[in-house]
């Protein structure tokens, strides 16, 4: 009889606490810190294809564009 | 690693508004939410000045900081972008940013407001880079095609420069010292050196 009692006790324990082994079902929200999806590199793509060099030469060279004095003189 | 940043070169800025039009243009910006516009101050006075403002992308950005669900990030270029999939509209970002940078497209009748929306220094978002999703939510991804923002490219007058802000310094400086002025504005001295003891004399009889 004793042993059938402390069987139902711990099954009663176990069951009620079935509920608190949910998970979160919504986003969880931590202060400062980015919540979202990740974001690919700008170099993670056909173009480029992952070569992050090749990319920022890319830029470097675009961004020397604007400038009309070297553009003019040279 | 660039830091990408803008600057705008208020000597320069005409107000032509071709930012303004080439950013709503590319990114196919909805009516009502302007990325990027031209302020003028002192408009209509003598000296007036124009500046073309938009999110400046800061380094220590207060959107970022007052965003109660953490939709920012800033990506290893240092540009700031968020995810529109978490954005609550909330509009705390644009009470927080002193550049009037998050637009709000009206979603519905009785004001309500829609996600925000912003520059994203033609770097798009955290959508894969070049797919149709990045492209509805976000615009084109011109960084990932080697580009940089169609604003400062497409700028007739150069005013407005963007790209790795150390060779926008360079290349700003050089406008400075060639122009023979500018030494005297605000943090340049910061900077650059000194006013009475600038960096680099300007040339004599240099071009303006």
């Amino acid at each position: 009889m004793r042993r059938l009692t402390g069987s139902v006790l711990v099954a009663a324990v176990a069951l009620s606490l079935v509920g608190c082994g949910e998970h979160e079902q919504v986003v969880v929200y931590k202060q400062g810190q980015y919540q979202g999806k990740p974001d690919t590199k700008p170099w993670d793509n056909e173009s480029f294809a992952g070569d992050r060099a090749q990319w920022e030469a890319t830029i470097k060279a675009r961004n020397q564009s604007q400038n009309e004095y070297r553009r003019i003189n040279g | 690693m660039a830091r990408m940043k803008f600057i705008c070169d208020a000597e320069r800025c005409i107000e032509c508004n071709g930012c303004v039009t080439a950013c709503k243009n590319e990114h196919e910006v909805p009516w009502g939410v302007n990325r990027r516009r031209v302020v003028t101050i002192n408009d209509g006075v003598p000296g007036e000045r124009s500046m073309s403002v938009a999110c400046m992308h800061c380094s220590d950005a207060p959107c970022m900081a007052v965003c109660p669900v953490d939709c920012f990030y800033r990506t290893d270029e240092g540009v700031v972008l968020h995810d529109k999939d978490l954005c609550i509209g909330c509009g705390y970002c644009f009470y927080a940013c002193p550049f009037g940078a998050p637009q709000f497209p009206q979603a519905g009748a009785f004001g309500l407001r829609g996600k925000m929306d912003k520059c994203t220094f033609c770097a798009g978002g955290p959508e894969k880079n070049a797919s149709e999703d990045e492209f509805r939510k976000y615009g084109r991804n011109r960084l990932a095609e080697g580009k940089l923002p169609l604003c400062a490219e497409v700028c007739s007058t150069k005013a407005l420069l963007g790209g790795d802000a150390d060779v926008l310094a360079d290349i700003y400086r050089q406008r400075v010292t060639t122009r023979g002025k500018g030494a005297d504005i605000w943090g340049w001295s910061t900077a650059y050196g000194k006013p009475d003891a600038p960096a680099q004399q300007p040339e004599a009889g240099g071009k303006s």
